[in-house]
């Protein structure tokens, strides 16, 4: 806990975003990726007198690349961890040692708006049906966790990352049952429905059908039940696309480009939605012309009569 | 009525039957995909999907069907445009349209079975068939399988500028029709033409 008001002072006091390739790679987080960042670790045996090398258990590896891509790059592993852990073996009390949450640390911040996040998550299914098993970490990885949202270019990125946080448990039967003694339902099968499956997964995310989206925060955090996940295909695919609400929401502010394509933000990602992106001027032209025809048809039509 | 000539085959006539049906419901399901958010909708968008799709694969075969009939038959020849004075065959026969018909003057080109088509049909029947229907339908073709379209051409969304063509050469198509039926009452009599095209008699 002191570990973290320490850190929070110096969210404080040391404005973020900074060159994130000159992140320090601190000393204290070396000595645990020592053992915790490769397949093998070696320590000293007192009851041998000797070195040993054993092989680490891979779901207790940290990638040390990854983390320090991820935004809690300049954390150092005891400010979440005992520091207990220097010790070797570790203390086996440590395993009942509680972890911090997101909101020890992000309390009242105006840009995230952790508090709202917080309470759309504890209204969604997952929370509501596993509240102690569930956590926030277990869709933030707490060591590789890297925001892609707020980001202006390539949203097909996104796309795969968040998904494949979805995926993790929902693809993953041995995640999954971390959670729940379910059959994990087959989500291809589930999703049958939806023609283009490949191009749907590929560009739009889980969340934009199964979360109720808010104007209060970027990404929607309340999942709902199955029931209520959208299965009309106007919802996106139509002039009011709730993709712009949602996916695009970052990227979108204008509803209409200077060419007249309606949402925009779409065609800027080399996306193109039937029925959300149809041009208003070519709309109009088209009528126009038709009109034109039907007028020029019904004059030749009455002269040809007059004059027969 | 031993004057009468048989100008349309029975394939023709079938081609054509399947070829203005599908067109029809192409255009009713592809404009409820346009408008798909406007309340007074056609189809609903999970229905149109399909139905497009569907109906879309079915023209594109019997498209191929009508490119054997013309390649196989003699039917192909009433297709044949020959450059030389083409311009002065087509300015006659749009000053029958837009003048003579008025006068009661007598067509210009009439049908012989040598002729099927006045210069003007005939432009335009070849423009129809072989520019905008190839175009409408490889890109319709491409639609079903988005993820083999390049992501960019010429830096704009691939997808985008095949939709742009898709939908422009629909349009384009059908406007013909509406021309091309309003065009089709100018016969012997208003309904001879379409009579025509029923029992393949001229
Ligand atoms: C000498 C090698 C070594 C070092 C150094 C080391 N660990 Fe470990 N750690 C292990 C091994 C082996 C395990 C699995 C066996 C166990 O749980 O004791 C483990 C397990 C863990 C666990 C999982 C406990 C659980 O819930 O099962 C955590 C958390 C952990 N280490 C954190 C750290 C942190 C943080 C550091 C750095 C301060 C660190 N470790 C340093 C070898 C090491
Ligand atoms: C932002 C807080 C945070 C930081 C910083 C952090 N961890 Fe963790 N770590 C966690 C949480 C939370 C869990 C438990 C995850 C769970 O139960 O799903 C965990 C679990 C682990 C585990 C057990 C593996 C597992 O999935 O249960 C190991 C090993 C570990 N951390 C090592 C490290 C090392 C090494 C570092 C430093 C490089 C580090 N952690 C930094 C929060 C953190
Ligand atoms: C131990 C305290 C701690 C915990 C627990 C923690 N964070 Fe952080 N987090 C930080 C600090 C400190 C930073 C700032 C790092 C920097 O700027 O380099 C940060 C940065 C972030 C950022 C990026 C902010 C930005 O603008 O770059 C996000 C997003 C974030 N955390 C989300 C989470 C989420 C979600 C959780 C829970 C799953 C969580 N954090 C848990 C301390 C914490
Ligand atoms: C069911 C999975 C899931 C759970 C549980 C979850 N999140 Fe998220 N969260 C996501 C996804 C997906 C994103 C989008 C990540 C991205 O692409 O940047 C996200 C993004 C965020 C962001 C960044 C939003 C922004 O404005 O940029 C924050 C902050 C956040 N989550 C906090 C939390 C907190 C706090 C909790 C727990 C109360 C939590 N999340 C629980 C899936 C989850
Ligand atoms: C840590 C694993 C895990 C992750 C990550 C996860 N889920 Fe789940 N999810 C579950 C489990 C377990 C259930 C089953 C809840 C139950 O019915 O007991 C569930 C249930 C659901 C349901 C409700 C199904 C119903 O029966 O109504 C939906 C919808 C859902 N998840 C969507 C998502 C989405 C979207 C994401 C990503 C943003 C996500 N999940 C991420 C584990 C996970
Ligand atoms: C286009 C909207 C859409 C997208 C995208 C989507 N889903 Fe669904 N999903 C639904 C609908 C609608 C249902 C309910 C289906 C039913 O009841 O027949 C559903 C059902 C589910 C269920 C419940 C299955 C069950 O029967 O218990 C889970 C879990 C789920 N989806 C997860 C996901 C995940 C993970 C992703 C991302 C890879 C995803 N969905 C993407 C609309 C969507
Ligand atoms: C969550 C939003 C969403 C929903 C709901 C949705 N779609 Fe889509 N759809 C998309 C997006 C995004 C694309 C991909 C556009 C691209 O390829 O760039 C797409 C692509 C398609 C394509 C492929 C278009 C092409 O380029 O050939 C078809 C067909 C399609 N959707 C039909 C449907 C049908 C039918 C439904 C309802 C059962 C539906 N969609 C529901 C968002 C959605
Ligand atoms: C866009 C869809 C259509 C296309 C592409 C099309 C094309 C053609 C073509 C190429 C011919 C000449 C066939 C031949 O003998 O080789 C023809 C003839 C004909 N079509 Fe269509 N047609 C369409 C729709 C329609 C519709 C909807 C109708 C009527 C409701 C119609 C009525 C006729 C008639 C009566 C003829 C015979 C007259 C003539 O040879 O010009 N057509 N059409």
């Amino acid at each position: 806990m002191l570990a973290c008001m320490l850190v929070l002072a110096g969210m404080h006091l040391f404005p973020k975003n900074g060159n994130p390739d000159t992140v320090e790679h601190s000393p204290a987080n070396s000595k645990c990726f020592k053992c915790h960042g490769r397949p093998t670790y070696t320590f000293y045996n007192k009851i041998l007198g000797r070195n040993v090398t054993k092989r680490q258990n891979p779901y207790l590896m940290v990638d040390s690349v990854l983390f320090y891509e991820s935004n809690h790059k300049s954390l150092e592993c005891p400010d979440c961890h005992s520091y207990k852990y220097n010790h070797f073996p570790h203390n086996s009390e440590l395993q009942l040692e509680p972890m911090p949450v997101c909101l020890d640390c992000h309390e009242g911040d105006d840009n995230y708006n952790f508090e709202t996040i917080n309470k759309e998550y504890q209204e969604s299914v997952h929370a509501i049906r596993h509240k102690d098993a569930f956590s926030c970490f277990m869709c933030h990885d707490p060591h590789t966790y890297k925001i892609n949202v707020r980001s202006d270019e390539n949203i097909d990125k996104t796309i795969v990352y968040d998904n494949n946080i979805c995926l993790s448990c929902h693809a993953n039967f041995n995640k999954y049952q971390l959670i729940s003694s379910k059959r994990n339902p087959n989500i291809i099968k589930q999703h049958d429905w939806l023609p283009n499956q490949i191009a749907h997964f590929a560009h739009v995310r889980c969340i934009e059908c199964h979360t109720q989206t808010t104007n209060k925060t970027l990404v929607a955090h309340k999942v709902l039940p199955k029931e209520k996940a959208v299965k009309k295909c106007v919802e996106c695919h139509s002039q009011n696309s709730i993709l712009m609400a949602s996916l695009y929401k970052f990227q979108a502010k204008e509803k209409r480009n200077k060419y007249g394509f309606f949402n925009a933000a779409i065609l800027n990602n080399d996306s193109y939605v039937i029925g959300a992106n149809r041009n208003l001027y070519l709309n109009y032209l088209s009528w126009v012309i038709f009109g034109l025809i039907l007028l020029f048809i019904v004059i030749h039509a009455v002269l040809r009569i007059l004059t027969k | 009525m031993n004057d009468k000539i048989y100008l349309y085959p029975v394939w023709v006539r079938l081609w054509h039957l399947f070829n203005a049906l599908l067109f029809l419901v192409l255009i009713f399901s592809g404009l409820s995909l346009q408008y798909s958010g406007v309340p007074a909708t056609l189809i609903p968008f999970k229905y149109a999907v399909s139905v497009h799709s569907i109906s879309g694969i079915v023209l594109t075969v019997n498209y191929i069907f009508y490119l054997f009939g013309n390649y196989f038959t003699s039917n192909g020849r009433y297709y044949k445009c020959p450059l030389h004075g083409m311009f002065n065959r087509i300015a006659k026969q749009f000053r029958y349209y837009s003048y003579g018909i008025f006068k009661n003057e007598a067509p210009p080109f009439p049908v012989t079975a040598d002729r099927k088509f006045n210069p003007l049909q005939k432009l335009s029947y070849v423009i129809v068939m072989y520019l905008f229907m190839p175009l409408l339908i490889i890109s319709g073709v491409a639609l079903l399988f988005p993820d083999y379209i390049p992501t960019q051409i010429f830096s704009r969304s691939g997808i985008h500028l095949t939709d742009l063509i898709h939908i422009s050469a629909g349009f384009i198509l059908s406007m013909f029709m509406v021309v091309h039926i309003y065009l089709c009452t100018i016969g012997k009599t208003t309904t001879s033409n379409f009579k025509s095209m029923i029992n393949g008699w001229h």
